[in-house]
């Protein structure tokens, strides 16, 4: 026995001598955190919106994930978010995400960032733009094909005099997905201008429109929380409309399964996020292209009474 | 400003009349206030204080301080105006849709706008002569109502609500080398806003401190009646210093406009405050009748520095709103107390 166990040591002390001399190839880093990568993601969210806040938790939870530093940040104002973007890069960053609700006003700073050799992604809207600017991809949906679809749907349900409720001044996106909508609907369908940041606001002008023009018979809410606005102002009216939304929230859900709300047209806002840091993620380490030069849509994916259950689940976790 | 004799319980402004006078100007404590915002995230933040992380903060504090000092005018002359946010949209709107829509020259479509915009600043100033309403209730009004076209009037002549295609519109180039053009300095890109923003600092500095009109605004600001009795045209001046602020709206509305060559309806709603907080901060009493041009500035660019600061030293931004409050108390509470040490003095 002392025979093998002085073998057992001697062979055991030439394996550590020699075992760790390495393959000769460079690996590069093992760990994410020897990386040291950091994304800033830039939107035109206002704060507090429950939308945003989904695309900034897919974000970081994607950040978690693959051990990389997210910042996010977000100005409603053009100006002050092309400045934003011209921060991050100051601070050279590893990637920027951005949303260009306004691409006109971001053209400059995006451009820069491009210039600057940092990897930009654009996010839920600037779909139109993102391949000019020199953005690597875009997620989000298109507001044609999804405005389309609701439109086909609204027709089928029936739909002949609609409002189109729109919750922010200056969202070009918002005012493209009401004529994508128009365009397949058929019949009438007016756009309603609301202030997003005051919902008792919304409420109100959603009521008084309805008790004016007692022959509509659909409220279409750009956003989740102004489709639980408008179920409360469709009640106080006394109005027979229907409601339908786009956008997700728990409330969304509840108002779907008591048969108050049609139908959610779920963007997935979570998956924008998620999936922005995920293609910069795999630039950094593998130097892939994601999404081979097209967009990648993160929907529409319709939410109705019969699937209303499988995903209040993650409507409650508030990542829905 | 009455020279400082020194009391010997104050042994920071001993003797020296020179420094007593420093300590009692108004833009003290603002100056104190920058400078140590300034320190701090430098230290705290890798790229606060490099020549690209500077010209972030610079062009943020751009825009805000050219307004924040024709504010702190018409402050010192004792009244306010709400609708100066609203106007840097309006403006900007004009000229976007009297070109993109209209095709009418762009130098043109700026002038137009610029009087419509002088005109508006003169509406403001008579209804608060003549009816001698308070300025906050008629300028509130006018803000509602330019609100109100920014949106409506675009909307309908326009199809959207924010100008696209700017950059197409014949001869664009000539106003955006004067208004959005940047120079790289150092490394860092100065944007035209920030040498509009001293010029238009120097200039309010040099007719507040140096000129007739200057004392005017003093005067009506601190005491209106004596200052009629001892013959200062009080309405003149006070229509004056609100077209004032309307031609600063035009001007940050043109800067906005060829700096990112678009403008949305929304565009300044909700900022006119943060003009009277620059102000404030720079040392404008709400009462009027004191303060200062360029502490207004330099409440402008502790403003930028904390908005682009919070940024680069990474924290949860949905805290911006609140770190701004604590700072810009801060820098309110610093500014008093800098104040009345100086005021001891006397």
């Amino acid at each position: 026995m002392k025979k093998f166990a002085v073998a057992g040591v001697i062979v055991g002390l030439f394996l550590a001598v020699t075992g760790c001399s390495g393959t000769g190839q460079d690996e590069g880093p093992d760990e994410a955190s020897d990386l040291d990568l950091t994304y800033a993601v830039v939107t035109h969210g206002a704060p507090g919106d429950a939308f945003w806040d989904r695309v900034k938790s897919g974000a970081e939870r994607a950040g978690k994930d693959y051990g990389v530093k997210v910042e996010y940040s977000s100005d409603a104002d053009p100006a002050k978010q092309s400045q934003l973007v011209d921060g991050a890069v100051a601070d050279k960053v590893d990637g920027i995400i951005v949303s260009m609700a306004n691409p006109d006003g971001l053209e400059q700073s995006v451009k820069n960032a491009v210039a600057a050799g940092i990897p930009v992604v654009t996010i839920n809207s600037g779909i139109d733009k993102w391949q000019e600017f020199g953005a690597m991809t875009h997620i989000g949906q298109s507001e044609e094909i999804a405005g389309k679809a609701v439109g086909t749907r609204l027709k089928a349900a029936g739909w002949k005099n609609a409002l189109c409720v729109i919750q922010e001044a200056g969202n070009v996106g918002l005012e493209e997905r009401c004529a994508a909508v128009t365009s397949t609907m058929g019949g009438k369908v007016t756009n309603l201008q609301v202030d997003g940041t005051d919902d008792n606001a919304v409420q109100a002008t959603i009521t008084s429109k309805l008790q004016a023009d007692k022959t509509i018979d659909g409220v279409l809410t750009l956003g989740g929380q102004y489709g639980i606005d408008a179920v409360s102002a469709v009640e106080q009216a006394g109005s027979s409309a229907k409601v339908a939304t786009f956008d997700l929230s728990q409330d969304v859900i509840t108002n779907i399964k008591s048969g108050k709300i049609e139908f959610a047209v779920d963007q997935q806002p979570y998956v924008q996020g998620y999936a922005a840091v995920t293609a910069l993620y795999l630039k950094s380490i593998n130097g892939n292209d994601f999404g081979g030069g097209q967009p990648v849509y993160s929907g529409p994916a319709f939410i109705t009474k019969e699937n209303a259950d499988a995903v209040g689940e993650y409507a409650a976790k508030g990542t829905r | 400003m009455a020279t400082a004799t020194a009391t010997a319980a104050d042994e920071r402004v001993s003797g020296s009349s020179a420094l007593g006078k420093v300590f009692k100007r108004p833009e003290v404590g603002a100056l104190v206030a920058a400078i140590a915002v300034f320190v701090f995230f430098a230290v705290t933040t890798d790229t606060f204080a490099t020549a690209s992380g500077a010209s972030t903060w610079l062009r943020s504090a751009s825009t805000i301080g050219i307004m924040a000092v024709a504010v702190a005018l018409l402050m010192i002359g004792g009244e306010f105006d709400l609708s100066a946010g609203a106007m840097t949209g309006f403006t900007g709107l004009a000229v976007g849709v009297m070109t993109t829509e209209w095709g009418l020259n762009i130098w043109a479509a700026m002038l137009v706008s610029l009087v419509l915009a002088l005109g508006i600043g003169l509406l403001n100033g008579v209804l608060v002569m003549r009816t001698g309403l308070p300025s906050f209730i008629v300028t509130l009004g006018t803000f509602f109502v330019l609100q109100g076209i920014n949106l409506a009037a675009v909307k309908a002549i326009i199809g959207q609500v924010a100008i696209q295609g700017m950059t197409n519109v014949p001869f664009y180039d000539q106003p955006h080398a004067l208004f959005g053009s940047n120079v790289e300095i150092a490394g860092g890109r100065v944007y035209a806003s920030v040498f509009w923003w001293i010029l238009v600092t120097a200039v309010a500095t040099w007719v507040l401190l140096k000129t007739r009109v200057g004392n005017w605004i003093f005067a009506v600001g601190g005491a209106q009646i004596s200052a009629r009795q001892v013959g200062v045209p009080v309405a003149r001046t006070k229509i004056g210093l609100f077209m004032t602020t309307a031609g600063a709206g035009w001007l940050v509305g043109m800067l906005l406009l060829f700096t990112t060559s678009t403008v949305q309806s929304n565009t300044g709603v909700g900022q006119e405050f943060i003009y009277i907080i620059c102000a404030v901060v720079g040392g404008c009493l709400l009462t009027g009748g004191y303060g200062s041009a360029v502490g207004a500035a330099l409440g402008a660019l502790i403003y930028g520095m904390t908005n682009q600061g919070i940024v680069y030293a990474g924290w949860d931004n949905n805290w911006l709103k609140a770190f701004l409050g604590v700072m810009l108390l801060g820098a309110v509470l610093l500014n008093e107390a800098v104040r009345r040490r100086a005021e001891r003095s006397r």
